[in-house]
């Protein structure tokens, strides 16, 4: 199975949406490629420069509640895809992203309140990396000389969504 | 035990059900538009898997920006209009014909009671005003709708919402849907059937039941969703009359996908709506909410009327009656969007557009475009727009625009002031 990891970008908020992961102008764009630019263009948060080094080199994104909510655009994963972003850890995710990101074979993983505030206090860490394990359903964050290691929940059939590298192929050889 | 209308679709729907609590389910209706559908397009034909599952199960429309605005747009309309030509796909809408899709698409007849709807489009909730299970999606979801008709969903569990009372003058439907997405927060109901009940909906028009339905994905609900009854068989009678011998009889059969009286909830919410104020959001999320009285004087540079949630001719009569020998401020943009041709014709037959006219607004086409940012009205950094739209994300109608979502009546009102106002004053 897929392996998950690396970098995180953390972003301290909650409701994160999706016209602030890839604002609705860019949607004219044909090829997923072609979207790299722009991702959290239009996001506001102190300190966070959507252009800056943490965006280019994150692989995964920590954040807090309702990520993803507003549009069905799935330009928001793909965004994150080109960009090296595979996995965005959170305490709960719309239900449109969430499907979209396990659609694309990625991975949206819900942790409880207290644990993502404990993934959080690696922020400061400048070598703050995290890896997933989807089939045993643990993630490890490291940081600063120290690491932790949380399980989580994922549902069965996004589990075999990862493990098929999306639903197109595993849709149209069962259905 | 008895069932809710969602479970009772769900079970009628059911192709497979892969692992426990995830439901693959037939469709009956895949909804497309220019933005979302080309590269779902374009990846099918990669994949050498360029078929379709039911060319007359599929409808597509060119809504979002139209008449195309510049090269990109026009390639995403060719790809969609390319494919419907390739595909047989007979009920396509292209300019001229074309209308915002979730107010077409009701307007044409084609979604009954008990059906299965999806749409890459996040307000494809709004159809459940008719008693349809219909949820939007992305575009690997719309890539497997297109394909083998199906897509998988959780196991649906159901809010139901109780609307008591009675709507005071001056309030309608686009303020309760605010005042209850105020009260359960824009995470409220993720992953639930927001079930819409009460006096208060019984009474509603299926415009207004559209309008409930249209926001329910900004409480993060998977779908809205009223009961069909003889407001629906009268809205669709056009198309039915031919399949059913009389509209009781059509009423007879769309009550089968009524909840039963004994179906079980997860959450039961009580409002009464009598003594509603209209409402009017501030902040950039719709469940920033405020009654107008609390936030009326904040200036305005721009009222848009139009969309899915508030676009229809009922809305349009509504603010119609308040500009009505008026003249909007000298220091606000009016801008009228009908949502779909029919909709600006009647509005012309019944004299409405030079109501709208003669007030000072902008009359354009028939298109989605300045509610989300792509065209007709997009905002200048540090403009303020008063909206009938559904969602007020920072910078949606453009970049470093601020939006607030109200009523038609409350816009037109804001429109004559320059300043959010209420519209009550004015009846």
């Amino acid at each position: 199975m897929k392996q998950f990891g690396g970098p995180v970008l953390f972003l301290d908020r909650s409701d994160i949406n999706t016209d602030e992961i890839i604002p609705a102008k860019y949607l004219t764009e044909i090829t997923k490629e072609d979207l790299k630019p722009y991702i959290l263009e239009d996001l506001k948060l102190p300190g966070f420069d959507p252009k800056g080094e943490k965006t280019k080199t994150a692989r995964v994104v920590v954040s807090r509640a309702n990520f993803g909510c507003g549009s069905s655009r799935e330009h928001a994963p793909w965004v994150f895809e080109v960009n090296g972003i595979t996995a965005v850890i959170a305490e709960s995710f719309a239900r449109i992203f969430r499907q979209n990101m396990f659609n694309c074979g990625m991975a949206a993983i819900e942790l409880s309140a207290d644990t993502i505030e404990g993934l959080f206090t690696y922020a400061g860490c400048a070598d703050a990396a995290i890896s997933i394990d989807v089939a045993g359903q643990t993630l490890t964050i490291s940081g600063g000389g120290t690491s932790e290691t949380h399980s989580f929940d994922i549902s069965p059939f996004d589990k075999a969504l990862v493990l098929a590298g999306g639903w197109v192929d595993y849709a149209d050889s069962k259905y | 035990m008895g069932k809710t209308i969602a479970e009772k679709i769900f079970a009628s729907h059911l192709v497979d059900e892969p692992f426990a609590g995830t439901k693959v389910l037939r469709l009956d209706v895949v909804m497309c538009h220019e933005i979302t559908t080309p590269i779902a397009i374009a990846d099918l034909m990669a994949r050498g898997k360029d078929r379709v599952f039911d060319p007359t199960k599929i409808k597509a429309v060119i809504d979002h920006v139209t008449p195309s605005k510049d090269s990109k747009t026009a390639t995403q309309a060719k790809m969609l209009r390319d494919w419907a030509r390739r595909h047989g796909i007979v009920d396509f809408f292209d300019v001229g014909a074309n209308g915002v899709c979730h107010a077409l698409f009701p307007e044409k007849g084609f979604i009954r009671p008990g059906y299965t709807v999806i749409m890459g489009d996040s307000h494809t909730c709004t159809h459940g005003a008719f008693g349809a299970f219909a949820a939007g999606i992305g575009t690997t979801d719309l890539e497997v709708g297109i394909l083998k008709g199906v897509c998988a969903f959780r196991e649906p569990k159901t809010i139901r919402i109780n609307l008591n009372g009675s709507l005071p003058e001056g309030v309608y439907a686009k303020d309760v849907i605010l005042h209850v997405i105020g009260r359960i927060g824009v995470n409220g109901a993720t992953d639930r059937v927001m079930e819409f009940r009460g006096s208060v909906v019984d009474t509603m028009t299926m415009e207004s039941r559209m309008t409930l339905c249209n926001m329910a994905i900004e409480a993060g609900g998977t779908s809205g969703i009223c009961m069909p009854d003889m407001v629906t068989v009268d809205y669709l009678w056009p198309f039915l009359k031919d399949e059913y011998q009389s509209r009781e009889a059509a009423l007879a059969a769309f009550s089968l996908w009524r909840s039963d009286e004994d179906a079980v909830y997860e959450q039961v919410l009580d409002f009464d709506v009598s003594s509603l104020e209209p409402i009017v959001t501030f902040g950039y999320k719709p469940d920033q909410v405020k009654p107008v009285s609390e936030i009326a004087g904040t200036p305005v540079d721009q009222v848009y009327l139009g969309s899915c949630t508030n676009g229809r001719l009922e809305d349009l009569r509504i603010a119609a009656r308040i500009l009505k020998g008026k003249k909007i401020a000298p220091t606000v943009r009016g801008i009228l969007s009908p949502a779909t041709p029919k909709i600006y014709q009647d509005a012309m037959r019944e004299g409405l557009i030079d109501i709208f006219m003669e007030a000072g607004f902008c009359v354009t086409n028939p298109t989605c475009g300045a509610c989300l940012g792509m065209s007709n009205g997009v905002l200048a950094e540090g403009e303020v727009c008063a909206s009938t739209t559904n969602r007020n994300f920072m910078g949606r109608m453009g970049k470093g625009g601020m939006v607030h979502l109200m009523s038609p009546a409350t816009s037109a009102a804001t429109a004559i002031e320059g300043k959010i106002a209420d519209p009550r004053k004015y009846l």
